[in-house]
């Protein structure tokens, strides 16, 4: 049998019969060992990312046991692979089609920067089109590197607000890549 | 039944005259140039003789000269039956770079045009559907000409200095 870790609670008050904490503490931590990801796949990073998802590396062991392969029901957008320009509203459909609360990870020097593809049919960087939360830097990533950026976005999911979208914030960054 | 070359050459010449020039094998590859008044009779009469059989068009595709302001669209036809194959050249200017469609002789011509024009701005008077095949519908520039730059200007990150130049 191997030992089995749970994640520790949230800071709070703890006595007999009772924990107290913030609700917000308590739904980060349900969100972040929760994460569905929706791999949009396009290039050798996605090749990274299947070892990612097998037995050896074990992605599900995060809680990511289901990759969503509809964006209605992911949390999490991870763009492993170059973006062409025409790949461009086809990837921002995906993003709108999630709901919130959702996230970007924008795996490998392509998705990140166009990489070694400057040129005129690649996008540089999917953050021209949408807000990426992780950037993860490789030409592939390793796996390591891949879970590295999906524990950073599991940071993110844990400390931000419950509502994020409603903002300041978030609605002006919305508004400045043009989504309502 | 094979073709000889020296023959099509004699045969070419007496029936388009002037119309062929710069008559080449480079690689064994029979090249010549024609204009493009001439270029669908040419074609045709490649295609239509019984002899010769050039049935089918490998590629139609272009080449951009910008020091002689000279787009170079280019035609190779093969004849299966023969295993005979040919290149043909035409030059148009660049500043006004149209050409009859070769989609009257053949169907397969219809996405390479597209590909020519989506790429080099090549008009094909006469195309069907003449509008971009690979590239975003709303690109307004011609990527394969010289003119068009390697490297997205937009991009701040790219430093000279760290790439040696």
């Amino acid at each position: 049998m191997s030992e089995i870790k749970i994640v520790s609670a949230p800071e709070g008050i703890e006595g007999a019969g009772f924990f107290a904490t913030r609700l917000d503490k308590v739904v980060g931590l349900a969100r972040s060992h929760s994460l569905w990801p929706l791999p949009f796949a396009t290039s050798c990073c996605g090749i990274e990312f299947m070892a990612t998802m097998g037995s050896h590396y074990d992605f599900a062991r995060f809680g990511s046991e289901r990759p969503s392969f509809s964006p209605r029901q992911a949390d999490l957008l991870m763009v492993m692979g170059t973006i062409a320009k025409k790949m461009g509203p086809v990837l921002k459909q995906v993003y709108l089609q999630m709901a919130e609360p959702r996230w970007v990870i924008a795996v490998g020097a392509c998705a990140s920067s166009g990489g070694i593809f400057d040129t005129y049919s690649v996008m540089q960087g999917i953050d021209e089109i949408i807000p990426v939360d992780v950037y993860v830097p490789g030409c592939p990533p390793r796996p390591e590197a891949i879970i590295d950026g999906f524990n950073r976005i599991q940071d993110l999911v844990k400390s931000e607000s419950m509502r994020r979208r409603n903002s300041p914030e978030y609605q002006a960054l919305m508004t400045n890549y043009g989504i309502k | 039944m094979a073709i000889a070359t020296e023959n099509l050459i004699a045969d070419l010449q007496s029936t388009f005259g002037t119309a062929l020039s710069n008559f080449e094998e480079p690689y064994g590859l029979l090249t010549f140039q024609t204009n493009k008044d001439s270029i669908i009779p040419v074609l045709k009469y490649l295609n239509e003789n019984e002899t010769y059989r050039f049935r089918f068009l490998t590629d139609v595709c272009a080449v951009h000269y910008p020091t002689t302001k000279e787009l170079a669209v280019v035609y190779h036809v093969q004849s299966m039956e023969n295993n005979f194959r040919l290149r043909i050249k035409v030059f148009i200017p660049e500043s006004n770079p149209k050409i009859p469609t070769a989609t009257v002789l053949y169907e397969s011509a219809n996405w390479q045009e597209r590909e020519t024009y989506d790429f080099y701005g090549v008009i094909f008077e006469g195309h069907p559907n003449l509008v971009r095949i690979l590239n975003v519908d709303d690109m307004v520039a011609f990527p394969m000409r010289k003119e068009h730059p390697l490297e997205d200007p937009n991009r701040i990150d790219k430093n000279d200095t760290y790439f040696g130049r």
